[in-house]
Formats: C-alpha cells, structure tokens, sequence
C-alpha cells in the first residue's frame, strides 16, 4: 500500500497534490486540508478502511463509548470553537445512533461533518450484515447528505459537506462512504475537488428598499426591544449588535440560545425571554411597538401562544434564512441576509434617540420579582439548584467558565442565574431538547478550548442517558466538571405533572445509582453536597484539582422553575412564584 | 388556491425523494408532481401543484430553494402558462356504444391507442379541466381504467426560464420578501 506511506507527508507539500490515494487516505487527507485536528467517533465493519489508514494522519480521533456521544461531542466542539465538528460511525447501529446528535444539531444550526461507513456499493440494498439507508434516515434531519461509492468522489464530496455544513445557516451534513469507495484508489487532486454546487447560494442580501422600511420603523418607535439570538454568535455580530443596541437605545432580551451574544452586565440588557424568561421580559415584549428579532426563529417557547404574541409592535426580521421569515410570526420588515452585514449597513443610518422613558418602564415592570427570587428568601435549610448555580457563577470568576448543560429544570436555572458575558459561553440543546447532551457536548467544548474552565450542569435524569461518556472523559484527561443537580425525579417533567396533570406524578420519581461511587469506578474524584454551605468549598476544591471531579448536588425534591408560561398560554399569561411578601392578586 | 412550481434540480440519484420528503415533513400537500428530463442533460425538470395560501406558496419556494440540489425555482400560478396533462383512457365500448364513444373521442381530440373487442383505449392531452370533462361523458358507458400522468408546465411567450436566478422579487405582494443572492 504504497499510497498510504505518501499521506505521512506533509499536507502542504504541493507535489502531492496529484497522488494515487486509497479512498480512506483520501478522506483523512481531505479532513487535515479542512484544518480538522481531531475527531469523535467509534469504529466497525463498515468504516475499519478509514481507521486503517488513520495511523498515517496527524489527526487524532477521540474513541467515544457511543456513537450519539460522538455526534454530541462535534456538535460542542463546533458550538464552542465555531468551526466544524467531526464524527465518526460505523454502517447500520454506528450509523443509527447518530440520528439524535444530527437531529439536536440540526435545529440548532450547528456545523457538524458525520462520516459513516457504508456496506461495499456491490451490496446496497441486500439488507447485508450492518447495512442501513442512512442518508434515508438522516434526510429531513440533515442540511444535506452524501452516499459515496466510489473512492474519485471523496475529495469533492467532503470538500462540498465541510462548505454545506459551516456556510450560510449552519447544520449538519452526513457522508455516507461504502467500504468499497473507502478501499478503491484514485488520483487525489485537491484543486480539481472544488465544489460543485450550482443550486446552494447562501449568500443572500436584503433588497435595498428594506432597509429604508426598517428605518422607518425604528426612528418611529417608542417602546422597541431587541430579541437577540444564537445567528448572532453564528454570525459573530456580537459588537454590531451592541452597537446597534447603544447607538439606538434599545433594549435587548435574549434568546436561550442567545445568551452570551450580548453581555449579562450590559445596562440594556433584560436577561432571557419566553416560558421561562424573566417576568419583565415578557412583559416589555408584550407592551412593545417594534421587535427586532436578530437571528432567532420565534420558537414557540418564546412567543407563547402566536394569537396574542406582542399584538402592538410591528416586527423587522432579520435573518439569513428566507424560510424562516413570516413562519411563525407574520413580520413587517424582513431583512434577508447575514446579521453582521445587514447590521452594518444600517448602523450608518440609525438615529440615536433617547428612550429613557421606555427603559426606566422596565423598573415598574420588574414589580416584586427581586423579592420573589428564591436567591432572596429567608434560608429554609434547604438547597436548591438555584444556589448552586449561582454559587457557580461566582465561583468561576463571575461567569468565566463555558457552561454546558443538559435539558429540563437545571438548564432554565442554569439560564436564569448564571450571567453569561462572552459568546459561546453557554452551550446547551434548545430547538430539540435532548436529554443527554450535556456531558458529551463538554467533552466536545473542552477539546475545541483547551485552556477554557468547562462545566456540566446536568440533571440526575439526562445525566444517566450518556453517562458512559465519563470513560472517554477519563481517556482523554479531561478537566471537565461536572454538577449532577441531583433531585430524584424528572425534574420538568414532575413539574408540568404537578401544574397540568394533577401532581400524578406517574413514572418522574428516579431511583440513582451512587453518582459518588460510580465516578469513583470511573477513577474521577467525587463528593456529595447537600447543604447551601457546601456549595462554595465543594467548587472551589473541584476547580483546584488538577483533574475532572463529579459533584453530586442532593436538591429540594419538588422545586419548581418560576416564572412558567404554560404551552399554549399568551407570553404575558405567567405562572409565578408566591411573593413572600403580599400574596395579592397577579400582576396586571 | 393551487399553486404550480417550476422546480429545476440537478439530475442526480435521490433529489425526487428529497423534494418529495420536504413537501411532507412542511405538511404541505402535493396535488400532483411529475419529474422528467430537460433540454440540459444535468438539469431535470419538476412541475408541482400544491394547494397553499400566498405566504405558503412563498416559504414553499424558500425551502424548495434550502435544497442544495434544487436550481430554480419558479411560481407559475399567476402566469401565462401552459399546462397539460395526458390521461389514457380505457372505456367499455361495446358494438352499439363504439361510434358514441368515436364521436367523443373527436370532439376532444382524444386519440385512440387501443382497440379490443369489448373496449376502446384513449389517449388525451389537455388541461386538467378538459380531461375532467370527457371523463365525465365517458362514465356512463364504463370507465374501465384510467391513468394520468400529472401536469407539466411552461410559461408562454419567448422568454425561457433563467437557468440562474438573480434576484427573488415579489414586491407587488404585501407579504413579499425580496432579496437579492
């Protein structure tokens, strides 16, 4: 195999560029050029060309403990670092359990490259040993897909996912390679492998006149607010943003997947919309004249119920999706492009007007939140995920840390309490809501920033669906943290049982494992925190460790995350925690 | 209201599912849809009808265009254009039905393909209401079987369809939403 000796060689050396390559040399070779330095993945049949030829690339290849891991894992490393995250599987159950990374990565808008191996090309359709249509399975949850069974196709065909994948709105893009196009040879010309997409354009740009209508609106609003969203991270427009945002005078309410674009500690900052955004939030959205949504999608636990959503303000839309426009929520002015451009072009021509009228409202409105805020009720010797978080923010320098969390009650405290400053500080699965995430995803962010403080806030639900990532963890000497935020149930789920379904608390209450000894097998140094004074001397140990630590927090069983738009509810129609002070009637 | 698309998309192996995958995944429901060959060896050619309101129609045509595979995409609905679809027909004609059957056939311009002895077999290319309307004549001697092959479609007049798009411009809509790419 003499062609797998020429992949030792340097990747810039240009005399290469046309060599007889194995299809496997060609995919690593492809994978160096697109500047990947390391993967996720989890060999078999199917793929064994590829890990065959691995020994001759200077990537390195992360060996997960199942293949939804993996896809986790490209998905934080990509959320994280902002280029692409790579993972590896299999044919047939490699492939399958790949489905909820790209589907979770998929809504949100997450460059991922998922390489499959496929049955030989002889075989397709035989039903052969590990053969699945996986780019039949994966078509409505991928931007796009390839099934390759010719090695010539290699180049072109990872060149064309790795552009799919990162440019435009950002997704997931599966390659699918047969074990025969893995095996076969050709002459690899990377010049000649350009892509070759006549149809993909997604380089799109508001027609002139809109910018005129957009303007209109804003210099004639008196009660606007900005509703800021993860395009802003994917565009990196943090600084136009807040330009934006100062210059005008507007302030700005985030998104889930919005926290971090536009920093905590901003005086126009309202802090997170929507079920469970801030009471004033959803109130100043209510009563506004104009929103200008930034790269976000009017999810439906954002807006509430669509017939009632902010019924007085007209709407700009700006966003590099035209399929998204006029989806959800019908906008007046859409602005089709990417954020920082469209921002740009527009800055010269915003008007600074005063409105400090409106932004002092946002005090009226704030009403008694401060004091129904659990942070300020009297110690009842109970812990809640509410002091660990903020403990946790303090902790790690005042939100310093890339926070990776999982899904259900702990991600709503984890965004309610810990203040994001920094883009790509909060890697969490919003559109899909996949239990599981958080631990893999961290692995995957840890590796894309070496230097950076990572912690895991996951609940003891979604903790125990990839749990076995903590093997991985250790195998690569991870200093990742990791805080169970241990309540014995299903957390939101029990939640939405004790509003909706009569406190039948049918199949939440979960009986653990000991998280302690488990990490303890696992060779990762663990302790249980159950009382508030533990919290700050429990982090503090973790993060002087040299090595990743467990921190199994026992909560408050039956806490509830406060303020709570029910599904179907109107934005401003909130459930909200008794105030200690005067139990009078809701506000307004 | 139906709409009908030009859809243009590379002529690669799987692009008919995926265009057919989006229209179920969007919950928007084909009316009817065919696919064939173009002018352009690498281009083929889809011709939708889909029943959608205008914003609808609008965010069909934007994640028609969100697949990589898919060239252009055109909304004909409001057009000058022409359409045809082909139905063969195969009607009970025996002895003293045959000439009424002939005489129908006729008057439409429908051909006849096949002849047994107890039935004829027609051919007929039309708009869709103009096959519904010899359909309905041809009942009462017996239907048989019958196949259509859907609608295909192209604008009138000299002008061809772009092979690239510049510039997606609805402005006379109120609910337009230009840009350009």
């Amino acid at each position: 195999m003499t062609d797998q000796t020429i992949t030792t060689t340097s990747s810039n050396n240009a005399s290469k560029d046309k060599t007889t390559m194995t299809g496997a040399s060609i995919l690593w070779e492809c994978l160096e050029r697109e500047g990947v330095r390391v993967v996720f993945g989890y060999p078999g049949g199917a793929i064994l060309p590829a890990y065959d030829a691995l020994k001759h690339s200077k990537i390195h290849h992360v060996l997960v403990r199942h293949e939804q891991g993996a896809t986790h894992m490209a998905d934080g490393y990509a959320r994280a670092s902002g280029e692409v995250g790579v993972a590896i599987a299999t044919s047939g159950p490699g492939a399958t359990n790949m489905v909820t990374g790209i589907a979770t990565a998929m809504l949100d808008s997450s460059p991922i490259v998922c390489i499959t191996g496929q049955v030989g090309s002889k075989l397709i359709g035989s039903d052969a040993f590990q053969e699945t249509d996986i780019t039949g399975v994966t078509l409505p949850i991928t931007k796009h897909n390839y099934l390759v069974t010719h090695a010539s196709e290699v180049a072109r065909t990872i060149r064309e996912a790795f552009y799919v994948a990162k440019s435009g709105r950002p997704g997931p893009v599966l390659v699918d390679i047969t074990k025969d196009a893995q095996q076969g040879t050709w002459e690899f010309d990377w010049e000649a492998a350009k892509p070759q997409l006549p149809g993909y354009r997604p380089d799109l740009s508001p027609a002139p006149a809109e910018y005129a209508r957009a303007l209109e609106l804003i210099h004639n609003s008196k009660r606007p607010v900005i509703l800021a969203g993860h395009g802003i991270m994917i565009s990196g427009a943090m600084r136009e943003v807040r330009d934006f945002a100062e210059r005008a005078g507007i302030p700005v309410a985030l998104t889930l997947l919005g926290l971090g674009a536009f920093p905590a500690s901003h005086p126009l900052n309202l802090g997170m919309m929507g079920m469970h955004g801030e009471a004033w939030v959803n109130h100043m959205i209510q009563e506004a004249d104009l929103l200008l949504a930034f790269g976000m999608r009017f999810d439906d636990r954002v807006t509430g119920n669509l017939k009632n959503y902010a019924p007085n303000a007209k709407k700009i839309h700006i966003e590099i999706d035209p399929a998204e426009i006029n989806k959800n929520v019908k906008v007046d002015v859409p602005l089709v492009g990417d954020l920082k451009e469209v921002l740009l072009a527009l800055m010269p021509r915003v008007e600074s007007i005063d409105r400090s009228e409106w932004l002092d409202h946002i005090d009226k409105l704030k009403g008694d939140s401060a004091v129904r805020d659990i942070q300020n009720l009297p110690d009842s010797g109970h812990l809640y995920a509410a002091h660990v978080i903020n403990d946790l923010w303090r902790q790690t320098r005042d939100g310093n840390a890339i926070v990776v969390t999982d899904v259900g009650q702990h991600q709503m405290w984890e965004a309610q309490y810990y203040k994001h400053e920094h883009p790509r500080s909060l890697i969490t699965s919003g559109g899909l809501g996949t239990m599981g995430f958080a631990l893999p995803a961290a692995i995957g962010a840890k590796v894309a920033c070496p230097e950076a403080e990572v912690w895991v806030i996951v609940g003891d639900g979604g903790f125990q669906m990839t749990m076995c990532e903590l093997a991985t963890l250790v195998q690569e000497n991870l200093k990742v943290h990791i805080a169970i935020i241990n309540n014995g149930f299903l957390g939101m789920v029990r939640q939405w049982q004790e509003f909706f379904y009569d406190r039948n608390y049918a199949a939440t209450p979960l009986l653990n494992p000991d998280f302690v000894k488990l990490a303890e097998a696992y060779g990762i140094r663990s302790m249980t925190v159950s009382e508030r004074s533990e919290v700050v001397p429990a982090v503090r140990s973790a993060r002087q460790y040299e090595g990743p630590v467990l921190i199994n927090f026992k909560v408050e069983q039956e806490d509830t995350v406060y303020p709570m738009v029910a599904a179907g509810a109107a934005l401003h129609d909130m459930i909200r925690r008794p105030s200690p002070i005067v139990e009078t009637a809701e506000d307004e | 209201m139906l709409n009908t698309f030009m859809v243009y998309v590379e002529n690669k192996p799987g692009v008919l599912t995926r265009v057919a995958s989006l229209f179920r995944r969007r919950a928007f429901n084909i009316d009817s849809l065919t696919v064939g060959r173009t002018e352009k060896p690498e281009v083929s050619r889809m011709t939708i009808t889909v029943d959608a309101d205008r914003d609808q129609a609008r965010r069909i045509e934007a994640n028609l265009y969100k697949l990589v595979n898919v060239l252009l995409v055109e909304n004909i609905t409001n057009q000058p254009a022409i359409i045809r679809d082909l139905a063969m027909i195969r009607v009970a004609a025996t002895h003293e039905a045959r000439s009424h059957v002939l005489e129908l056939a006729n008057v439409f311009r429908a051909r006849v393909v096949d002849v047994a002895p107890e039935s004829l077999t027609l051919e007929i290319t039309g708009a869709e209401e103009k096959i519904d309307g010899l359909l309905e004549l041809l009942r009462p001697y017996g239907v048989l079987e019958m196949v259509r092959t859907g609608i295909v479609a192209m604008r009138r007049g000299s002008k061809s369809a772009a092979s690239t798009r510049t510039e997606n411009t609805m402005d006379d809509a109120p609910d337009g939403v230009a840009y350009s790419v």
